[in-house]
């Protein structure tokens, strides 16, 4: 159910390497246990993020999550659409419902992100 | 039930299909029940309770529009009976209780000396005995205040573990509930109660809810809980969570104990004023003699916030020039409104519909304005 083309994140994030650039979204896993997605947080086009820095917060009935930079990059588009549907990154969390769109320096640093079958494991691992 | 009483005392009757040890977090009779029916579970008061069962806002909008039911067997049942029951609860709880007819509900507190809350509280008087609804987790304390205050000829009798409580609610609630239910029981007006004779057994059925729309609540022998879940669920009823019993009662406006309330404020700066009967003496009657012409103090108000963001308990209410003024004790997005409420305890002169304020919301400040409660009230039809 997790592309396997995608990198993940420990805390649930996916990345979706474009050239130069990073498409950053949430797994529908992580997606899944928030339900009734309220409001998202993303930071201004030009912000730089540091692998493992805030990135933004999502806001559910329920609860506050803080969303996480997966990799390291200048923030270089943001996916508008969100602040007037958040919910579409419920619906489509790997298509319309991306995040942020980030500009890497050199190479990806993707050492410490897993494969969708070693993140498919880490999830069967969390109870829910 | 058990043998001869004593003429004082607390007996806790447990339902003997349980013949174990607890489990902590405590079950509720439904425990299996909601994990098959795929409840999330986690855990609320020392009870393993589920939050939800597919969306929370599905949950809330089932029950605004047609009927839901949620599992309140969390919730701590006592029956008082004895010569003395009467005048061993009015000295405990903030209501009057002289005037309540047999089948009438009423809302009270249980304060202590200082007049601070130690519970909120549904009184019934049923035909047999004087039934006490009290909170999860306030359900030791109260037992343990009531025992500290006891009087001779009156006993309780802690039926929690022995029953299940389901709370049906919703327009749509008879539709269900005839299916199961004599036509009596839809005769009931709002607060009043009934004892009503199922196969050999008594169910307790009032017409209460935590919803802000109308329904009932159903006290029947655990050994009923799962049919008469599944029951419910056959008869197009939702099942809903505690995530969906929050947002509901926020938007009616009615104060959730460790939010809106805490022995740390009074009945008066909750707005629960008609609650508190002065004209006889109870446990806190001296001191919120003196609370109820105090006009410092915060007091409760409900809050609609700008944009989609929702203050939680904790967050700042500021004034126009970011002093505080006040603090939130619940909040959320409301699924009715679609915009985000709180509920807050802010000084008095800014307590007033359509103040502004400002809210400090993780490090952001976000408008809003103080309007008057409920949030959300239903059509009478």
């Amino acid at each position: 159910m997790n592309p396997s083309e995608l990198r993940y994140a420990k805390t649930h994030e996916w990345v979706r390497a474009d050239g130069g650039e990073c498409v950053i979204g949430l797994t529908r896993f992580a997606v899944d246990q928030l339900t009734d997605v309220t409001y998202i947080q993303l930071p201004a086009v030009g912000k730089k993020v540091k692998a493992g820095d805030g990135l933004g917060e999502i806001e559910s009935v329920k609860a506050v999550s803080d969303i996480y930079a997966p990799v390291t990059g200048e923030v270089v588009a943001v996916n508008t659409e969100l602040s007037r549907d958040p919910g579409l990154v419920s619906r489509d969390p790997y298509g319309a419902g991306w995040l942020v769109r980030l500009r890497v320096e050199g190479a990806v640093e993707s050492g410490h992100l897993m494969d969708a079958r070693a993140y498919e494991a880490q999830v069967s691992e969390t109870p829910h | 039930m058990a043998g001869p009483q004593p003429t004082i005392g607390y007996t806790n009757t447990m339902d003997e299909s349980q013949n174990r040890a607890p489990v902590r977090p405590l079950q509720t009779p439904l425990h299996a029940w909601h994990v098959a029916h795929k409840g999330r579970m986690v855990d609320f008061a020392g009870f393993s309770m589920p939050v939800q069962y597919t969306s929370i806002i599905s949950e809330h909008i089932a029950v605004r529009k047609s009927a839901g039911f949620f599992d309140v067997s969390h919730m701590g049942r006592l029956l008082i009976r004895g010569e003395a029951a009467m005048e061993w609860l009015d000295r405990i709880v903030t209501c009057r209780l002289s005037d309540l007819a047999v089948g009438q509900v009423r809302y009270g507190l249980v304060c202590n000396e200082q007049g601070g809350v130690i519970d909120d509280v549904l009184v019934t008087r049923w035909p047999d005995a004087w039934g006490l609804v009290v909170n999860a987790s306030n359900h030791e304390a109260v037992v343990a205040w009531m025992m500290a205050h006891s009087v001779a000829n009156a006993t309780m009798e802690d039926v929690t573990s022995s029953t299940v409580m389901l709370a049906l609610q919703g327009p749509d609630w008879w539709r269900i509930a005839q299916c199961f239910l004599p036509a009596s029981i839809r005769l009931l007006s709002y607060y009043r109660a009934a004892v009503v004779c199922k196969d050999g057994s008594e169910w307790r059925v009032s017409r209460t809810g935590y919803t802000g729309e109308d329904g009932i609540e159903i006290v029947a022998p655990a050994a009923v809980g799962e049919i008469l879940a599944s029951e419910l669920l056959q008869g197009g009823a939702t099942a809903c969570g505690l995530g969906a019993r929050d947002t509901l009662r926020l938007e009616a406006g009615m104060p959730l104990y460790g939010h809106e309330l805490d022995t740390q404020t009074n009945p008066f700066s909750a707005g629960l004023g008609r609650s508190v009967d002065l004209s006889k003496a109870f446990c806190g009657s001296t001191a919120l003699g003196e609370l109820r012409d105090d006009t410092h103090g915060a007091i409760r108000v409900g809050l609609v916030l700008d944009g989609r963001r929702a203050a939680r308990q904790g967050d700042q209410v500021l004034d126009g020039d970011g002093i505080q003024m006040g603090c939130v004790t619940s909040g959320t997005f409301s699924p009715t409104l679609e915009r985000p409420i709180a509920m807050a305890y802010i000084r008095r002169e800014l307590a007033v519909p359509g103040q502004v304020v400002s809210l400090l919301v993780r490090d952001a400040h976000v408008p809003g304005q103080v309007t008057g409660l409920p949030f959300y009230k239903r059509q009478t039809r």
